[in-house]
């Protein structure tokens, strides 16, 4: 299967301080890759990375280079824009817009201008509902305020929100750490049908999540990638001591 | 009783013997300007005191030019302050960097502080030849003159409130504004402006009330002529405001007489279009604090 996204000696710095040192790995397509190590180890820093979310954050550095479908994203005259559409995210904490249900899923569409009519933009809407399993809840309050529905909700619709602009690749920034196990699980279960259509880099620091819903999973220490492989492997025959030290939690 | 306890007494005392005559004081205002200004509803017959003429002198005392020439201006006014005002917030948050932030803000603060009568002069001497010279009237003292002058006064609150609500709007909704693709601009204005929608209504709020009831520039800069502004060309005419009437006339009435009292029954108007505008705001921004909105 070919990569995805492949990223090549990436080095980062939050001004003189290096998050991340020298990262190379492939993202394969239409899987699930999961990153993860102990807080504070980079793997968001990374994962930020390949959208260019942290050209938001002034004083930061970034070496190497992050290729998409062998495009570097980092190159000069890239359209940070379209790459974003095309590499979307889901964030930590569930953060939908003080708007309408409505408004929040169809935010994308009308910013990007990918509706003709109201028609389109309510059919998109519907299916990006569907796709999460959330229109069925909030199919007659479409008008409703995002803020009012629950944490889970609110984060399945943030997840629609993305699928709503079409994207290639979606980046999810520990999604489940702000939600209990049974809506943790309706998630995991999301995740592992949008990986038909999607590819998938999630952040956690559930190892159970990573080992349950990943094909492929990467392990972070102190902003260097100790080892990356398919799950199943780094799991049961992991090749550094490091990473064995952290699954079985010697470590971390 | 022990000392310490003695002086925490007198002190707790203090407070609230200067808490409770604060509000005293502002009661006792506000019953002085009732009993003073409600003998004119009275005194002076409905049909005279929402006509069109302001002759107290032939005991005409219709409020409705000062009424809508208050009006005019402060719209004017709003109508000018507010997209420039939130444009400015905009740019002070969202757009400069942050050392210019750490300037500007202050800066657009201390302008809040000019006194509106150096104002007032500043729009009789500059402002108002200007306008005159530009639209080739007859005079520059006009309610557009007046508008600008209160917009400028009204532009630094407006400033200062807005940008503080974009400020409190959370990073998170930029990110994920960011992170679907939007860019910078479609961000602020489809997402952080209307996240701050509460916010910025409250600035508008109190740049209004500032606008409505300022006396001293209006004075200076609108001509205080009473007509009734309903003429197409009234923004570029004469108006006389409620405030500059009180002002220019209160020194000059015998005590007690209808005109004092009409004078104090336009303060009571003032009060009551000053509160209804309060409320309003205060309404709009309690409906949206208990959707969950204000966070």
């Amino acid at each position: 299967m070919r990569p995805k996204i492949r990223v090549d000696h990436l080095s980062f710095y939050y001004g003189d301080k290096q998050a991340l040192f020298d990262i190379s790995m492939e993202i394969r397509e239409r899987q699930i890759t999961a990153l993860i190590g102990p807080s504070g180890c980079g793997k968001s820093t990374f994962l930020r990375c390949l959208n260019r979310m942290n050209d938001t954050i002034p004083g930061t550095r970034l070496e190497g280079r992050v290729l998409l479908d062998g495009q570097d994203v980092y190159a000069p005259g890239t359209d940070v824009v379209d790459l974003r559409r095309r590499v979307g995210m889901v964030f930590q904490r569930p953060n939908p817009f003080p708007q309408s249900i409505f408004d929040n899923v169809a935010f994308g569409p009308r910013v990007l201008g990918l509706c003709r009519g109201r028609d389109e933009l309510e059919e998109v809407v519907e299916r990006s509902l569907r796709d999460v399993r959330l229109w069925d809840e909030v199919k007659d309050n479409l008008k409703q305020d995002a803020l009012s529905l629950s944490l889970g909700q609110q984060q399945r619709l943030c997840i629609a929100r993305v699928i709503a602009v079409q994207p290639e690749v979606i980046l999810m920034d520990e999604p489940c750490s702000a939600l209990d196990p049974i809506v943790t699980l309706g998630i995991e279960e999301l995740m592992k049908r949008l990986r038909e259509q999607y590819t998938i880099v999630i952040v956690t620091h559930n190892m159970q999540q990573a080992a349950r819903v990943s094909d492929w999973t990467g392990f972070f220490w102190l902003g260097r990638l100790v080892e990356m492989g398919p799950t199943g492997d780094v799991f049961t025959r992991p090749q550094q001591k490091l990473t064995e030290d952290y699954i079985t939690g010697r470590a971390g | 009783m022990h000392p310490r306890r003695w002086t925490e007494f007198a002190i707790e005392s203090l407070i609230r013997v200067l808490g409770l005559s604060s509000i005293g004081f502002v009661l006792l205002i506000f019953l002085f300007l009732l009993k003073e200004g409600l003998p004119a509803f009275l005194q002076v017959p409905p049909e005279n005191l929402l006509g069109t003429r302001w002759y107290p002198t032939f005991d005409l005392f219709g409020t409705l030019p000062l009424i809508l020439g208050s009006l005019l201006v402060t719209a004017t006014a709003i109508s000018i302050a507010l997209p420039l005002g939130v444009a400015t917030a905009v740019f002070v948050r969202e757009v400069a960097p942050g050392w210019a932030r750490e300037v500007l803000k202050p800066m657009i603060e201390v302008l809040a502080g000019i006194p509106s009568v150096v104002l007032g002069f500043f729009g009789m001497t500059v402002l108002a030849p200007l306008v005159r010279e530009t639209l080739d009237a007859p005079t520059g003292l006009t309610a557009f003159t007046g508008g600008l002058v209160l917009a400028y006064m009204a532009l630094p609150t407006i400033i200062s409130v807005a940008e503080d609500a974009l400020d409190a709007v959370p990073k998170s909704y930029r990110d994920a504004g960011l992170a679907m693709g939007a860019t910078q601009w479609q961000t602020i204005w489809r997402v952080v402006v209307p996240a701050a929608r509460s916010g910025i209504l409250t600035a508008v709020m109190l740049g209004m009330g500032r606008a409505i009831g300022e006396t001293m520039a209006v004075m200076m800069v609108t001509g205080n002529a009473a007509r009734m502004p309903t003429t197409i060309d009234s923004l570029f005419r004469p108006v006389r405001t409620m405030t500059a009437t009180i002002a220019a006339e209160m020194g000059e009435v015998a005590r007690g007489s209808t005109h004092y009292h009409v004078l104090f029954g336009i303060g009571i108007i003032l009060f009551v279009i000053t509160f209804v505008l309060n409320l309003v705001a205060a309404g709009a921004i309690f409906k949206k604090r208990r959707r969950g909105g204000l966070r």
